[in-house]
C-alpha cells in the first residue's frame, strides 16, 4: 500500500445550537493514500461535509472540534513533514495549507467563483500569493491549466467573467484554480450534483485523468453511488457522524457487510428490473442532539440484536482493507445475510463485470 | 393499451426576446401527448428546455405559438374564467426545491389548504381540516404535523408537503419539475414510491421532468428526449433504453453512471457535439419507427442511423 497522505483519528465535532449541543461527528477515523481516491458516502446530515470542512479548518463559528487529530504528511523541499492540522492556527492554515497543499472544489461553481473578477485573474491569484510567481509566469501557467481542464481558446477565456460561462465550464475553471498550486490533496464536495449527466461524465473523467497525470490524492463526497463506482478506490460509508463501513470500492459494492450499506445499495433504482417497488430504509436518521446509546443505526435495522441498543459496535475486520461496525459480524452473532433481492442484484452486477473485464479477480466475490 | 390523451401539446414554441436582435428559442416546436394515468418523462441536459415546457403548459409563461389541449379544452390562448379554473385546479405542479416553494410563515395546514381557500371548495372549517388530514395520511405525514411550519421538517418531508398541496385539488395531471433531484438516494426512493402509489390509487397522470435517467426509467411509461428545445426522440421506456436511435439519446444513455465499479472504471461516455455533428434539427421531421417510437431526423439521417 502506498504512503498515507492524510490520516484522521478519533475526530469529534459538535455544533452549538439554540436547542443544545449537536454531536455531528462522533469519533471518526479515515486514511487517504497517495494517488488514491477515497469516496465518503452517506445521507444528508451524516457529517460528510463537516468532516472535510474540518480538514480545511473552515468550520463556522458555532462548530467546535472537541478532540482528535488530522495528520498531514507532505514534502517541503527535501524534508518530509508530518503536521497535525488541528494544531495550526487558522492564519497558518490559510497561508501554508489551504489552496497551496489542500484544495477544495465545492458543489455550486457559481458561488465559489468571484463574479467581479475575470477567470484569468482568479486562477493566477493563488500562484502569485503562494508560490511567489511573477504575473507573466502565472499567466503562462494559467493558460496551461485551462488547456489541461479542456477549455478551448484559453487566451480569450482568461478575460471572461464567470457569468459568461456555462455550469460545466465554470466547474472546470474551479478545478483549474484548485490545481494551480500543485496541491497534494484535492477535496471534492459533491462537485457534479448540480450538473447534468453528460457534463458530470466529462468532469469525472477529467478528474481521473488529472489524477493519473499528477498523482494527486482525492477525497470525494457524494451520495450518488454510480459516481462512487466510477471514481473511487476506497469507500467510507458514513452514518450519524461515524464511519460504519470502509473498504475498497469492489468490497463495498460486491460484498457489503453493514446493514446500512445494504439499505443504501438496495434503494437505488435498478436499471435492469421492472416496476417492483424501490426499497426504502425504514425510519429516519437519529437526532444527534441526544446522546446515542449503542449502535446509531439500530432503530432502523431490521436485523438489530439486543446488544445493538446497549453497546456501540467496534470496527470488525473482514479483510486487511475491509472493516464494518456492526455486531452482526461478531463470532457469537447469528448469521444474517443481506436481502434476497440485493443478493440477486449483486450477483447480476458481478456477472456483468466479469463479462466486461475477463482478467479481473472476481473469484472471491 | 390505448388510453385517451389528457394533454395534447402540438408544435409548442416558447421564445424569449432578450434584446432587439437576440431571441432565445428555449422550446422550438415540440409535440407530444400524455394519456390518462400514465407518467411521461422529459429528459435532457440543462438548457434543453424541459422546465420551460412544464412552465408553458401550466401557463407560468405565455406560449409563443402552438396549442396545448387539456381535457379537450385549449389552454394555450388567452384564458377565460372557465379555462382558468380548470387549469388551476386540475393541473398542479411540484417544484424542485421544497424549501423555496413553501411559504415559511404559513402553517402546513394553511399551505395545503390554500387551493381549497381560493376555489372555495369547502363549506365549514371542519370540512377543510378533514380534507387536509386525509391528504396528510395519504402522503405519509402525521396529522399533528398540520400545525407546524415548513422549517421544522426534513427535506423529504417538505417534498411530501409539496405533493400534498398538489394532490388536495384532485388533479388529473401533475407536473413534477425535478421534484426529487435535491433529495438523497434513500429519500428519493421514498418520494418516488409515494408518487407511484398515488398514481395507482387516483389514476393521475404525471409529467416527470428530470435529468437523472435511472429514476426516469424507473417511473416513466413513456419518455421524451429533449435537446436545444427540440424533441429529438420519443417512445416507450423500452424503446428509448433498449433501442435508442438518435446519437444524442445514445450519448445521454452512455453517460449514466452504474453502481458497478469494475464495469464503471472502463466505461467512457459517447461524446456528442451538436455544432460538429452536422445535424440540423430544423431540417428534421418526426420519423416513425413504430407506433410508439419516433425520432427527429431528415430522411438521410434516419437511414444512416437505423442501418447499423
Amino acid at each position: 500500500m502506498s504512503e498515507t497522505v492524510l490520516s484522521i483519528r478519533n475526530l469529534s465535532i459538535s455544533f452549538q445550537t439554540s436547542n443544545g449541543m449537536v454531536n455531528a461527528i462522533r469519533g471518526l477515523d479515515l486514511d487517504l493514500h497517495k494517488g488514491k481516491t477515497v469516496a465518503i458516502v452517506g445521507e444528508s446530515g451524516s457529517g460528510k461535509s463537516v468532516t472535510v470542512k474540518a480538514i480545511m479548518r473552515i468550520l463556522s463559528g458555532n462548530q467546535k472540534i472537541n478532540s482528535g487529530s488530522i495528520t498531514f504528511n507532505f514534502d517541503s523541499g527535501d524534508e518530509k513533514i508530518s503536521q497535525d492540522l488541528l494544531k495550526l492556527s487558522k492564519k497558518e492554515m490559510r497561508s501554508r495549507i489551504n489552496g497551496r497543499r489542500i484544495a477544495m472544489v465545492f458543489q455550486d461553481p457559481m458561488t465559489s467563483l468571484n463574479p467581479t473578477m475575470t477567470i484569468g485573474k482568479q486562477i493566477m491569484e493563488g500562484m502569485i500569493i503562494h508560490l511567489n510567481k511573477t504575473r507573466a509566469e502565472a499567466h503562462e501557467r494559467a493558460l496551461e491549466l485551462l488547456r489541461l481542464v479542456g477549455i478551448s481558446d484559453p487566451e480569450n477565456r482568461m478575460k471572461s467573467y464567470p457569468h459568461q460561462l456555462s455550469g460545466g465550464m465554470r466547474q472546470r475553471v474551479v478545478i483549474a484554480i484548485m490545481l494551480a498550486c500543485d496541491p497534494e490533496v484535492l477535496i471534492c464536495d459533491e462537485p457534479t450534483t448540480a450538473l447534468d449527466v453528460t457534463i458530470q461524465a466529462k468532469i469525472l473523467e477529467l478528474i481521473k485523468e488529472i489524477q493519473a497525470r499528477t498523482h494527486i490524492s482525492v477525497i470525494y463526497i457524494t451520495h450518488d453511488l454510480g459516481v462512487v463506482a466510477k471514481v473511487a478506490d476506497y469507500v467510507a460509508v458514513m452514518y450519524a457522524g461515524k464511519i460504519v463501513e470502509r473498504g475498497t470500492v469492489n468490497e463495498i459494492f460486491y460484498d457489503p457487510k453493514h446493514p446500512y450499506t445494504w439499505g443504501l445499495l438496495s434503494s437505488m433504482p435498478d436499471i435492469g428490473s421492472e416496476n417492483e417497488k424501490l426499497y426504502t430504509i425504514p425510519g429516519s436518521p437519529p437526532n444527534l442532539l441526544h446522546k446515542i446509546e449503542g449502535d446509531a443505526f439500530a432503530p432502523r435495522n431490521v436485523h438489530a440484536l439486543k446488544i445493538d441498543f446497549k453497546q456501540e459496535p467496534p470496527m470488525f475486520k473482514i479483510t486487511d482493507t475491509h472493516y464494518a461496525a456492526t455486531w452482526l459480524l461478531h463470532e457469537n452473532a447469528s448469521k444474517v445475510e443481506m436481502s434476497e433481492t440485493l443478493r440477486r442484484r449483486i450477483d447480476k452486477v458481478v456477472k456483468e463485470a466479469g463479462r466486461d473485464g475477463e482478467n479481473t479477480d472476481l473469484a472471491s466475490y | 393499451m390505448e388510453r385517451t390523451p389528457i394533454l395534447q401539446v402540438t408544435d409548442l414554441k416558447q421564445h424569449f426576446k432578450m434584446s432587439k436582435k437576440f431571441t432565445v428559442k428555449a422550446v422550438d416546436g415540440v409535440s407530444f401527448e400524455i394519456r390518462e394515468g400514465e407518467t411521461y418523462g422529459l429528459v435532457g441536459e440543462s438548457g434543453s428546455g424541459k422546465s420551460t415546457i412544464g412552465r408553458s403548459i401550466i401557463r407560468l409563461y405565455q406560449p409563443t405559438s402552438g396549442t396545448v389541449t387539456f381535457q379537450g379544452v385549449d389552454i394555450s390562448g388567452p384564458l377565460k374564467e372557465k379555462e382558468q379554473v380548470l387549469l388551476r385546479t386540475k393541473m398542479q405542479m411540484i417544484f424542485q426545491d421544497p424549501m423555496a416553494c413553501l411559504n415559511p410563515r404559513k402553517k402546513v395546514i394553511d399551505i395545503i389548504a390554500q387551493g381549497l381557500d381560493i376555489h372555495k371548495l369547502y363549506k365549514t372549517k371542519q370540512e377543510r381540516k378533514e380534507k387536509v388530514d386525509r391528504i396528510l395520511d395519504k402522503v405519509g405525514l402525521s396529522r399533528e404535523h398540520a400545525n407546524r411550519y415548513p422549517h421544522q421538517f426534513s427535506g423529504g418531508q417538505r417534498q411530501r408537503i409539496g405533493i400534498a398541496r398538489a394532490l388536495i385539488m384532485e388533479p388529473k395531471l401533475i407536473i413534477a419539475d425535478e421534484a426529487i433531484s435535491a433529495l438523497d438516494v434513500s429519500i428519493q426512493a421514498q418520494v418516488v414510491n409515494l408518487m407511484k402509489e398515488i398514481q395507482e390509487e387516483t389514476n393521475t397522470a404525471f409529467l416527470f421532468i428530470a435529468h437523472d435517467l435511472s429514476m426516469v426509467k424507473y417511473i416513466s411509461d413513456r419518455i421524451g428526449v429533449l435537446h436545444l428545445g427540440n424533441l429529438v426522440e420519443t417512445g416507450t421506456t423500452q424503446d428509448i433504453f433498449d433501442h435508442p436511435i438518435h446519437p444524442y439519446t445514445k450519448s445521454l444513455l452512455s453517460a449514466i453512471p452504474h453502481a458497478n465499479p469494475i464495469k464503471e472504471k472502463k466505461r467512457v461516455a459517447i461524446p456528442y457535439d451538436y455544432a460538429t455533428s452536422g445535424i440540423d434539427y430544423s431540417n428534421g421531421i418526426q420519423q416513425k419507427i413504430s407506433d410508439s417510437h419516433s425520432v427527429l431526423a431528415t430522411d438521410e439521417e434516419y437511414k444512416a442511423w437505423t442501418a447499423g
